[in-house]
């Protein structure tokens, strides 16, 4: 008796249109990038597996997997039930005997109960095996604030997932980078954290080459060259470090914004390379100030960078506190202001 | 009031205390080989298993947990799947582990602190054993579902302990095999202990296999120390799985002769009584009888395997302890498929520091 999942729903799920692709240039916004990567990788490898909770019929809270099930059938695109450490224990299953599943965990508020399965399972099997069995696995989580959402939906956590070893934590800052790390984060044959910036899914349409080239992973990325001071920040807050940077060109002042991108592992290099340069250092992150992944680089440049520095690396953040629900939110947000005021410190000290 | 579902649990035991047969017996045990392999691997599993608390209590094993009382369960579950099945065990399946091609001194080396004690052979597909409890239950339905999604032929077993039942993953992953068919058989060793809380402190329900009800899913419990009922409750459910695309909880009642792990000391919360009363149930004697019974044993045989089971048990032991320690770099070499440039310089710290360790050692 041939196996069915009992998930069908819809007839559309039976007509499977044909796959092929073809270099094709989207302009499309970073949630649309998502979803033209997933349907891109999902052409190109049959092993690849989308689940999560509202991914099939509904494509997903943001839209991220929308018409992936009509063109891929619900074998491929699974609606689990409302469990978030299960749809992270079904991933791990289904990643050691050969599959590429793509999870999604709705907001990163709820990824909690997963953490024990990424933390103890995701993250350790390739190790507790000997390379026998591995993990290739990515775990997509909307993150972050600024769009007014109820509590728990707003939440900024990456330095958690930051610690653990074993672990990818890759945050895009764009559409294109979108496209890019969440292929490469596919490919990857260990478990990949990728973290949405959801305050930017729909800020702004880039042309996307949706072509299968997949970006770096484990790599800093410099968005914009300059010898008076480095900014480094990763997602959302990117967006608002690069209207300081075109502001501050306007006043002869040049600074070298760095794309962190993959938070774990960390690569220290390029960081390092660009504040020898410059020998100033400010790192913007939504996360509360203390333990966030900040306070591991500004520990590393310390260490490792203290002689060529002319100032304290410094940092805007968010406050130690519990996100403030949407009324407030705007007073937690670093904002361009906050960033600004932090640079002209920077380049006044001594 | 009329009630609109009633349900009921079925329980199977073949055989009695005494080993004698209760009812007809299922037809397979017609396969007398089969018989005496079941009764071979439950006496080299307490074998091995004095031979572990041994190697513990003389310094040469770390924390080990005691599969004594428990063996039909492990064995049953490792000669009734088929290769292309897959195990996704807890921490009393050695016998079930090994059957399925695992050596002795793997286990061994796991509880003696070594990673490559992980079920490291190439050509399984079976996971490791899970110390975080209920955990692997979501994992063995991943297994199942990519089974599903696959077309494989086969079916997935995961095994956990009563304990475990008091866990959302338990009850998730149930849930999940009912809504989506999967291939899955789940086998529960209640051994009406979880460290120091007994089973009526777990739950108030009449049974654990019950828990299946809710999940849409069949619920069997069975005699855990008669490995008649279970093989055959297996047997069922894994014909169940792979042709019928249906999940099964099979309950094994059971007891847990010896402490939780050789950490444990047993003796601060139950009564010596009540350990003596269970060995009147437990399963290897019973199995004996049995054969005895139908003809099938005598002394002599049971000299011979006596004998056979040491010379096994020494032989892994022999070669657990001849294991070198691993590369210390190992720690960082298996993190990720590659090492990432940023851990280099720890990777090398690591070497220099064993290094260093190792001749302070020496000079000591």
């Amino acid at each position: 008796m041939a196996r069915q999942l009992s998930l069908v729903r819809s007839d559309r799920d039976t007509e499977n249109e044909p796959s092929g692709h073809q270099e094709n240039i989207v302009e499309g916004t970073l949630v649309e990038a998502v979803n033209l990567a997933l349907r891109h990788e999902m052409s190109r490898d049959d092993s690849v597996v989308i689940l999560g909770e509202d991914v099939g019929a509904n494509g997903g809270v943001f839209r991220a997997t929308v018409d992936l099930r009509e063109q891929f059938g619900p074998l491929r695109v699974l609606d689990t039930p409302l469990a978030e450490g299960l749809i992270a224990g079904l991933s791990i299953g289904m990643a050691t005997q050969g599959l590429r599943p793509v999870a999604e965990i709705q907001f990163m508020g709820f990824i909690f109960p997963a953490l024990e399965q990424l933390v103890c399972h995701a993250a350790r099997m390739r190790n507790r095996t000997r390379g026998r069995l591995s993990c290739p696995l990515v775990v997509r989580v909307p993150f972050g604030g600024g769009i007014h959402a109820p509590e728990h939906h707003s939440e900024s956590t990456e330095a958690l997932l930051a610690h653990i070893p074993g672990l990818r934590v890759v945050v895009p800052s764009s559409a294109v980078k979108a496209y890019g790390l969440l292929l490469a984060a596919i490919r990857d044959p260990d478990p990949v954290i990728f973290l949405e910036p959801k305050r930017i899914y729909h800020a702004e349409k880039q042309r996307i080459h949706d072509n299968g080239q997949a970006l770096p992973l484990d790599t800093c990325f410099t968005l914009s060259q300059g010898t008076d001071l480095t900014l480094l920040s990763w997602g959302a807050m990117i967006s608002d470090c690069r209207e300081v940077v075109t502001k501050m060109a306007e006043r002869d002042i040049a600074i070298e914004l760095i794309d962190v991108a993959t938070l774990k592992p960390l690569d220290m290099e390029t960081i390092l390379t660009s504040v020898r340069k410059t020998g100033r250092c400010v790192i913007v992150h939504e996360a509360p100030r203390s333990g966030g992944v900040g306070a591991e680089i500004a520990a590393e440049i310390s260490e490792r960078a203290l002689l060529d520095l002319k100032a304290p690396v410094s940092r805007v953040t968010g406050f130690d506190t519990i996100m403030p629900y949407a009324r407030s939110e705007t007073v937690y947000m670093p904002n361009t202001r906050d960033i600004e005021h932090q640079i002209e410190n920077t380049l006044g000290f001594g | 009031m009329r009630g609109r579902h009633r349900f009921a649990i079925p329980f199977f035991r073949y055989l009695d205390e005494e080993g004698r047969p209760e009812d007809s017996l299922p037809l397979w045990t017609r396969d007398h080989d089969l018989l005496k392999a079941i009764y071979e691997s439950m006496v080299l599993t307490r074998t091995f298993d004095q031979k572990a608390i041994a190697l513990q209590r003389t310094g040469q094993l770390g924390t080990y947990p005691s599969t004594l009382g428990q063996e039909a369960i492990g064995t049953c579950i490792g000669l009734a799947m088929a290769a292309e099945d897959v195990l996704v065990p807890y921490y009393r399946d050695s016998a079930a582990q090994v059957l399925r091609g695992m050596g002795w001194e793997e286990i061994l080396l796991y509880w003696g602190g070594d990673e490559r004690g992980g079920n490291a052979n190439i050509h399984s597909r079976d996971l490791p054993v899970c110390v975080p409890v209920a955990t692997q239950l979501s994992q063995a339905a991943g297994v199942a579902t990519a089974m599903t999604i696959k077309g494989h032929a086969g079916a997935t077993v995961v095994t956990c302990g009563d304990g475990a039942t008091s866990k959302g993953d338990f009850l998730e992953a149930l849930n999940v095999a009912g809504v989506w068919h999967l291939p899955l058989v789940v086998v529960i060793n209640n051994n009406q202990w979880a460290i120091s809380v007994p089973l009526d402190q777990q739950t108030a329900t009449a049974s654990l296999a019950q828990k299946a009800i809710a999940a849409g899913i069949d619920g069997v419990q069975v005699d855990g120390n008669d490995a008649i009922a279970v093989y055959d409750a297996l047997n069922n459910a894994l014909e169940k799985a792979r042709h019928n695309a249906q999940a099964t909880l099979i309950e094994a009642v059971t007891y847990r002769l010896s402490d939780h792990t050789t950490a444990d000391d047993a003796s601060r919360y139950r009564s010596q009584d009540e350990v003596r009363k269970n060995w009147q149930h437990e399963p290897i004697l019973r199995f004996r009888n049995f054969l005895h019974g139908l003809e099938l044993w005598d002394v002599e045989q049971e000299q011979a395997l006596l004998q056979n089971c040491q010379k096994t048990v020494d032989a892994g032991v022999d070669k657990y302890l001849a294991q070198k320690p691993e590369a210390p770099e190992a720690m960082i070499d298996y993190l990720y498929e590659f090492v990432p440039a940023s851990l280099e310089s720890q990777r090398e710290a690591i070497i220099a520091k064993a290094a260093s360790l190792n001749k302070n050692h020496q000079g000591a």
